[in-house]
This record gives C-alpha cells, structure tokens and sequence, in this order.
C-alpha cells in the first residue's frame, strides 16, 4: 500500500515548462511515476518528451484522471498555483518550492483546510515516494527501494541520507514535509498515516530545531502510535535567534531547542540517535528483531 | 528579520497607527537638536538593542530637560545589554501614560495561522505575562483568509478586556495593526505597551516587528533599507554577497554540506566527536544547496579558510540531485582556484561523499592526491577524524 501515493497515483507537474518542473519531471518518469500532464496556463497545447501541457489544473484533472499535483512554480506564483489546485480539488498538492512567503503558504492552506479536499505537502520540500511505486518530487529514486519502513522528515537531504543508511531494509513510503514554519503535512500527519498502513511496520521521524512540531509528534505517538518509531533531530548546536537554512529552522528564546525536542520524544519512549548513522542502525535492530 | 523599535514605530506611523514622534540619534551630540525637534519638553530616551529587558537594564529613560536628556543618552551610549552593545537611541516625545496593555499579532506555527494577543495588563514582559497571569491574557486565533475586519478587531479589544470608554479606539488600532501585519508580510507585530492615556488616547508606545524575509522580494525597499549590517559578522556579510547560506560559529571546525538539515546535523556530529577532541566545536554553517558547483565551493571554501578561527574543514555531501563526481570536482578545482587567487590554503580537509555517484567522486579526489584533503567513507567517522585534526592531532 504505502500512503498518499501508489503505483495508481496519476500525477502532474505544475510548471513542467521550467527548467526545474522539466527535469525533475523526467527523473519521476524515469523512476516510473505515471505523470499524465503537466500545467502552463500560456503553453497549453505543447508536451513534454510525450507528455501533454494544459492550462489549468482543473482541464488536467478532467482530461486525465490525475490526482496528485507537484508544483515547481516559482515563489511569486507559488500561491496562485496551489488556489488554483485546491479550486480544482486535487487530492494530493506537493508544493516543492522553496522560498514562499509564510504568510502566502498560511493563506493557501487556510484556503485548503476549508475546503477539505486537498492534502498539501510542503512547501520547500523534496516531496515523497512511495519507492517501486511512485515518486511525486525531487527525492532520487535510486537511493533505495521499497519496504517496510516509514520516514517523515522535514529535511531533504536527511532524507536522503537515512533511505541510504536503511537501503537494505527498505520503504514504504518517505515523506520530506518541508523546513517552512508553516507546511502543510506534519509529522502528526505522517505518524498517524503510517499508523494506519498495513504496509508499514515501523517509523523514522527526523526533526530539527524550530516550532514545536516535535514535542506535538511525541504527544501523539504516546496516545496514537503502537509502532516501533525511532527518532533523530538535528541543531544541538544551532546559536539562538539564527535561522539554520530552512526559514523555519530557528530557535527563540528557550523554545525550539533540538534538546526539548530529542527528551520529548525520548520521554514517550521514542528511541532517538545521537547521529543520522546511530539512527539509522536503532531502526534496523528493531525491523530485524 | 527583526527591527529596531524606531523601525517598527515608523511602519505603525505609515499605517496610521497613533505613536509618538520620534528622532534617531548615534551620538550624544545629537541629542539636544533631536529634543528640540520634538518641540524641547520631557522625552524618552530609549537604547535601540534587539533584545528584550532593556529597561530593566537601565537602557530606557525618562528625561525631563533636554539637559537631562544628553546625560542620559551618554550614559546609555557604548552600553552593554545581553550582548548588545548601544549605538543607537530613540529620542521620542514622552507621553502621559494612564493604563498599559499589551497587543500583538503573530504567526502560530503549530496551528498554522495567526493568533492575536491582547490584554489590559500590559507594561511587563508578556512570557512574565503568560505565565503570572494567563487568564488576562486573550488568545484569539486570525483565519489568514478572513483576516481581520472592523468587527473581527473589536471581538478581540473585548476579548482582551480593553474598557469600554476607549475600545472603539483600540480596536481601530488593532485594525491598522493588521494592515502592518500584511502590508508589510510581517510575522510578529506586537506593541508592548499601547497605552491608553489620561485624556483616552490610544498610543503605541514601543513596537516590536519581525518581517518574513521570504517575502522580501516584493519589500525590497523596506527590508534594504532596514537591514542591519553593523551588527552582522563580517564573515556572514560576506558571504551574503556571495549567496552563499552562512552563519558563523564559535567552533574550530569549519563545515561544508548541502542541504540546511545535512549541515545542521553535521555540526551536531563534530559537535559530538569534538566531546572526546578538546571540546572542539563547529565553526560555521554553510550549506552550499543542491548546486555545489565549482565556484560555489570555491567561494564557500574561501570564506571559510578565511575564518582564523578555523583550524581544519569538513566537506560533508550526500549526493541526491548532485553528483558526487561534479562534488569531488568542485572541491579540485575549488583549491586550485584559491591558489591562484593568491589565497594560502594551509588547513587539513576532511572529506566525505556518499550517494550518487559516490564511487567515482572519490576515485577524482584519490588521484588528484591533494597533500590537504584526506577522504572518509562516513558521516561519523569523518566527524571523528576532523574533530581529531581540529584539535591538533597530525596524521592518522
């Protein structure tokens, strides 16, 4: 099974003109994604090696069943771009842009969490795959292949590293929720997917400094989570008041602190890795028993 | 980006919301022009620091005179406040304070919205606030779609227990609050304290802003001209003007990677092996993205080779997008651009690559053989072996 995308996922790239959208839209073909269409409101009529361009997300989904979008649209246009996905009720909007503005993102997702009909992961994101199956974003699908594991991170290239460290295990699904302070899949979200899936046994969370979506997760899991989930967060050493990279990789004031983070979950009985690498191997020992 | 008070207090005036008048001042012998501007009568005399408990560190006056007002200013010059050392004041009209509240609008991450925050006991630290006294304290969530409209603002004000006689009043301050929170894609706006004075006048008396630096490109004037380069390192402004994403530490080690989650594990991991190495520390953080092309890494390794604190690098990259082999060539040409450029490249590299194409960028680094860079297969072992260096020990 894995979550949000299988191999049924029939999925679009909003902006597959650009250099970005045209790219990473050839490594998801590649990888065998079935991206049915792509979105550019001024090149509708064209393709892309075969693939055809509409003008909307709303004509895409009409013309071929699609349902999920990812989006390279510039910051700009990042906004209008996800309206216009969630006007057309897509069921899955990966935003894989980096640099939006925060209060263009709370807007969008305000706008979405009303409507009801669109999940939004992201933005400034890599995406998720669900390996063998599907890949909506910009994670390489040669990393690893599919299992038994679930991972949601707010990193990308953490990601990245732990699918690597865990390629002999395997996936179910990875999931790169973004470094913004607002994004629109949490890891609350991930945690109760993957709760749910038959197809996954155990969860790697990987957190980072910044907001407190890490001791929300731990809350969670002591009320929701009977799997095995093993932890790491990174920034111990990050100064307070610097934003590390990712716009919502701060700490402020006491609150934030990758330590907060690391005993909340450690408190609820989460194991959590010292190192990407100790995580990784905590992860492995449960999955082999 | 944070701003100064004065800064914030001169987007509420573009806003049309009721301050005080105001001139900044870096010397003491501005400051009795300034007072005369403000027409000679009592003033505030306010350090401009980033930083909250300014009063309390004495860097907040009043002051009668204009007389009393240079000596105070040059008491208040050159001081230190957690850190922050003054070179700016804010001379600004004193006003008759009745009552003070306290009034913000903010990003709440964990609910992904905005939340105001108002209440009719303000004047202190509003965490000291919270917790003394949280049920005075109103919370009241913002839809980012719905906003805030005339009707929306006074629920708030009633909400906060703003009295009666002036709500009308605070409520359309609160509502030209909200035009600062959009017009200017802010984070945090907040105004501690909004005095109401003896004859009812609503008055932002200090202002504190954060704007969302995302969204500096439709800002850029604002953001240009309040960006603060005197209190940045040297190192970070830098690298700035070479896009690169930087921030300087306190640590021996210099670190490179890409992705900002990657390097701000990286740092913990050197972090870590430095425990067992002298307490060796991460020098920077510099994540050079998805790119890490050859100038790229030239220009992340020249900013921090030039770092004199920095006593040996890690290169740290997984390969995703990127290729270890244009990584490993970066790093090649990278020295020999620096040796050309005259630069002295004296300090060990640690260098370790994983992911795609892996095999072949280490193959490049073996055979160029650089007497500097010494390559390690992982994470935690190249760690441990920087940290060692770092810490003055010689080959291994």
């Amino acid at each position: 099974m894995a979550i949000w995308l299988t191999k049924d996922s029939r999925v679009i790239v909003q902006g597959i003109t650009g250099s970005e959208g045209t790219k990473h839209t050839r490594r998801m073909v590649a990888s065998g994604t079935n991206v049915v269409g792509g979105v550019n409101a001024r090149k509708a009529g064209s393709d892309v090696d075969g693939i055809p361009v509409f003008a909307s997300v709303a004509e895409a989904m009409a013309e071929t069943g699609a349902d999920v979008s990812v989006g390279f649209v510039p910051p700009p246009f990042a906004r209008d771009a996800a309206l216009e996905a969630i006007d057309a009720e897509i069921p899955l909007l990966v935003v894989i842009t980096e640099g939006v503005p925060v209060q263009d993102t709370a807007y969008f997702f305000a706008y979405a969490r009303e409507r009801g009909t669109t999940r939004i992961v992201g933005p400034n994101c890599p995406g998720l795959i669900s390996p063998g199956q599907s890949n909506a974003g910009i994670i390489p699908a040669d990393i690893s292949g599919g299992g038994r594991i679930g991972l949601v991170s707010k990193s990308g290239t953490l990601t990245y590293q732990m699918m690597y460290e865990l390629r002999d295990v395997g996936f179910s699904t990875a999931v790169g929720i973004g470094g913004d302070p607002v994004i629109g899949t949490t890891h609350i979200d991930c945690l109760a997917a993957f709760q749910a899936d038959p197809d996954t046994d155990a969860i790697v969370m990987i957190g980072e400094i910044g907001g407190d979506a890490e001791e929300r997760a731990a809350e969670f899991i002591q009320a929701n989570v009977t799997k095995p989930v093993v932890g790491y967060v990174a920034g111990f050493t990050a100064p307070e008041g610097k934003t590390m990279g990712h716009a919502g990789a701060i700490v402020s004031g006491s609150s934030g602190t990758a330590a907060a983070k690391a005993e909340a979950l450690q408190a609820v009985g989460v194991q959590v890795g010292k190192t990407p690498s100790e995580t990784a191997r905590l992860m492995a020992e449960i999955v082999r028993g | 980006m944070d701003l100064f008070e004065w800064q914030a207090k001169e987007l509420f005036a573009k806003y049309g919301v009721p301050t005080t008048r105001q001139v900044v001042v870096t010397s003491a012998d501005q400051v009795r022009a300034a007072a005369d501007q403000l027409g000679g009568g009592p003033v505030m005399v306010k350090a401009q620091v980033k930083t909250g408990g300014r009063g309390k560190a004495g860097g907040v006056k009043f002051a009668p005179t204009t007389d009393d007002a240079v000596e105070k200013a040059e008491a208040i010059f050159g001081m230190d406040i957690k850190g922050h050392t003054v070179t700016t004041i804010l001379i600004s009209e004193a006003a008759d304070i009745g009552t003070e509240y306290y009034f913000s609008f903010l990003l709440d991450r964990g609910n992904r919205s905005y939340l105001a925050m108002c209440s009719a006991e303000g004047g202190m630290e509003i965490e000291e606030l919270a917790v003394e006294r949280p049920d005075a304290l109103a919370r009241v969530p913002v839809d980012p779609v719905a906003g805030v409209d005339s009707a929306k603002a006074m629920e708030i004000a009633t909400a906060g227990n703003i009295p009666e006689p002036v709500r009308d009043q605070a409520a359309a301050v609160i509502e030209s609050l909200w035009k600062v929170f959009v017009g200017e894609e802010a984070t945090l706006v907040e105004v501690n304290p909004l005095v109401r004075t003896p004859d009812d006048q609503i008055l932002a008396l200090d202002g504190k802003v954060t704007l969302d630096d995302n969204a500096a490109f439709r800002h850029a004037e604002v953001h240009d001209a309040y960006r603060d380069i005197s209190a940045t390192d040297p190192l970070e402004v830098r690298a700035k003007e070479l896009h690169l994403n930087y921030v300087k530490l306190d640590g021996e080690v210099g670190i490179i990677g890409n992705g900002a989650g990657l390097v701000m594990s990286t740092l913990d991991v050197v972090a870590y092996a430095g425990e067992a190495e002298g307490g060796v520390r991460p020098a920077n953080f510099l994540d050079i993205g998805g790119g890490a092309s050859a100038e790229v890494m030239a220009n992340g390794l020249d900013v921090i080779l030039s770092d004199p604190s920095v006593r040996a690098v890690l290169v740290n990259v997984f390969g995703g997008i990127t290729s270890c082999d244009a990584v490993a060539n970066g790093i090649v040409q990278a020295l020999s651009l620096l040796e050309e450029r005259g630069e002295r490249v004296d300090k060990p590299l640690v260098v370790r690559l994983d992911g795609n194409n892996a095999d072949e960028g280490r193959r490049i680094l073996t055979e160029a053989a650089h007497p500097l860079v010494e390559q390690v297969d992982t994470m935690d072992g190249a760690a441990q072996r920087v940290a060692h260096l770092a810490h003055g020990g010689g080959a291994a």
